[in-house]
């Protein structure tokens, strides 16, 4: 079976063409460069994606009389995973972070998952909030 | 009414303005940043997905990540940080300028100052800019509102999207609301290929299957209360073709159709305008037309990488103390956008000096050829794997290339792709 993808290794992004050899390993034509099989084996074998997301905020008890209600607007915190996600899994990944609450405050790179299913990813608070 | 003075005000604290101001600072000048947002950070903190920083930190950070490294490269500083305060008018007719400003918490303040930085970021192209004709229902939103209110708020705008334009920012949308759960339909671009990288059209649009139609317009949009579809029309050889028309329902329309620099107070303040760029016309020290009032960022032409922002931003606030100390650019030559460049900024390089250029490619296409010509007499010539009009590019130019220039008041250096 032919399949058709686009290497996003470079700028130049070449139109790659694979070919699925009887013993499973893959035939790439149409790259420049050697990166571009590497980036074919990757997308076709074991494709991963980074995962950024914003989680629920739990705001309110800790908060001083005097912060302003706009800052009370920041209603999400944005979070990204320590390393790419197996793209099959991110989907689930997502369903698992949307149902996460965070207490303020939070530090950037705080870990709100650690070590997600085993596979080494972490789940880090990208922003300093509260 | 509350009166400062400081040695300069930058107007705007996204990575620009907080870059410029941090040079200042380091110069030993006085200076006060102001920021209509309650935080520092600009647009960085809605721009919650990867891909910040590679050149400026060496790491992929998202942008509230990105936000929060410049600012902490802040503490120290003796800078005066007005957030959650507008700059309502800019009075720049004198030496010392003037700056008029609002906030909840000062009320009107006046700070005065001789230099100051332009830093206001851009904003983006709505529908009326590129009248779409169809009736006024509501679901039409700006792909960068959907994001600060999708990423930042915690309101998902619709269930049912059609994206209008291909930039970058409809692209991350795409992502994000189909990571949201709604449905993302089409992406629907009048040109023939993609206005944003091809990095996100392969992990924004074809790992969720979003079909993307180049060459197509949108002809209407449909929808009496709530939008309910838009209409598509082909566009074959320069007319579009009716009879192939056809319609997608949907419940939300997002608009990725281009950034335009912020540049209401600078035009106020009489700055001349490139209309290239929609930014300020500057010399060879980031120097507005107008005395002591500097440009950097979006607000000075709309960048890609934030990386560049921050570069520019540095080399603004630099040279706004250098100005401030007495120094002024020396022997210029003007730089004019050849074939195949829509704009190159700044539009004055010294001779003297290096001088760092950013120009924008009209053209996609690979194996390239930049040519810089001075007075007709090609400078220099650059191969490039590859340009497209998504992809600032860059270069940097300095006496060696620039001295045969010298006694010369009218030469002329040209940007040239082919
Ligand atoms: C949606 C989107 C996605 C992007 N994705 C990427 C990416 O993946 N990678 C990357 O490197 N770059 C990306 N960029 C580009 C980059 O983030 C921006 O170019 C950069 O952050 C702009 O910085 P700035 O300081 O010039 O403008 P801004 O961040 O817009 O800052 C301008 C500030 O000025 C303030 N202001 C304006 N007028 C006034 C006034 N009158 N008084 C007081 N304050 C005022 C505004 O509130 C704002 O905070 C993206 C940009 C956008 C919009
Ligand atoms: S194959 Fe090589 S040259 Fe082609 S896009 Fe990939 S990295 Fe770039």
């Amino acid at each position: 079976m032919k399949t058709e993808l686009t290497c996003i290794t470079c700028p130049l992004g070449c139109s790659l063409s694979i070919e699925r050899e009887a013993d499973g390993s893959l035939t790439v034509s149409g790259n420049r460069c050697p990166r571009g099989i590497r980036y074919a084996n990757e997308e076709l074998l074991s494709p991963k994606r980074m995962v950024t997301a914003t989680v629920r905020v739990l705001s309110g008890s800790g908060a001083g009389h005097d912060r302003l209600a706009s800052e009370l607007m920041h209603e999400r915190l944005p979070v990204r995973t320590s390393a790419a996600c197996p793209k099959e899994l991110v989907p689930e990944l997502l369903q698992e972070l949307y149902k996460l609450t965070v207490n303020l405050p939070v530090r950037r790179g705080d870990a709100l998952l650690s070590n997600w299913r085993g596979l080494g990813i972490d789940v880090l608070a990208s922003r300093t909030l509260g | 009414m509350k009166e400062l003075a400081f040695d300069a005000v930058v107007i705007g604290g996204g990575a620009a303005g907080m870059a410029a101001a941090r040079e200042l600072d380091a110069a030993g000048l006085s200076c006060a940043v102001v920021e209509r947002e309650e935080s520092l950070g600009g647009i960085l903190l809605q721009c919650v997905h990867n891909g910040f920083g590679l050149i400026e930190f060496n790491e992929e950070l998202s942008g509230p990540e990105f936000a929060e490294r410049v600012e902490e490269s802040l503490s120290g500083t003796k800078l005066a940080v007005f957030t959650g305060t507008t700059v309502m008018e800019l009075d720049a007719h004198t030496e010392t300028k003037s700056l008029f400003c609002y906030s909840a918490r000062f009320g009107v303040l006046r700070l005065n100052a001789r230099a100051v930085v332009l830093a206001m970021g851009c904003r983006e192209r709505n529908r009326g800019n590129i009248r779409i004709p169809g009736d006024r229902p509501a679901g039409v939103y700006t792909a960068g509102l959907a994001q600060r209110l999708v990423n930042v708020e915690g309101y998902i705008p619709g269930k049912d999207t059609v994206i209008i334009g291909s930039g970058d920012i409809g692209l991350i949308m795409a992502r994000r609301m189909s990571w949201v759960g709604c449905k993302v339909h089409a992406v629907v671009e009048i040109l023939p290929y993609p206005s944003g990288l091809t990095r996100n059209v392969v992990q924004c649009l074809h790992d969720f299957n979003i079909p993307l139609y180049l060459s197509h317009l949108t002809t209407r949009i449909i929808g009496k209360e709530r939008v309910e579809g838009v209409e598509i029309t082909p566009i074959e050889n320069g007319a579009l073709v009716h009879e192939k028309a056809f319609t997608i329902a949907c419940d939300t329309v997002l608009l990725s159709v281009g950034l335009v620099p912020e540049n209401e107070l600078s035009k106020s303040a009489g700055v001349e305008i490139n209309p290239m760029t929609g930014g300020a016309q500057v010399d060879s020290m980031l120097m507005t037309t107008v005395p002591g009032l500097f440009a950097c960022g979006n607000v000075l032409h709309v960048h890609d990488l934030v990386d560049y922002v921050v570069e520019e931003a540095r080399r603004a606030g630099r040279n706004a103390a250098l100005w401030l100390k007495g120094a002024r650019p020396g022997s210029e030559v003007r730089v004019k956008a050849g074939p195949n460049v829509r704009y190159v900024a700044p539009g004055r390089v010294r001779i003297d000096a290096d001088n760092k250029l950013y120009f924008r490619p009209l053209v996609v296409k690979n194996d390239a050829l930049l040519e810089v010509r001075l007075d007709n007499r090609v400078i220099m010539s650059v191969k490039k794997n590859h340009i497209q009009p998504s992809e600032m590019q860059s270069i940097v130019l300095g006496p060696k290339e620039l001295l045969a220039a010298q006694g010369m008041p009218d030469s002329v250096l040209e940007i040239s792709l082919r």
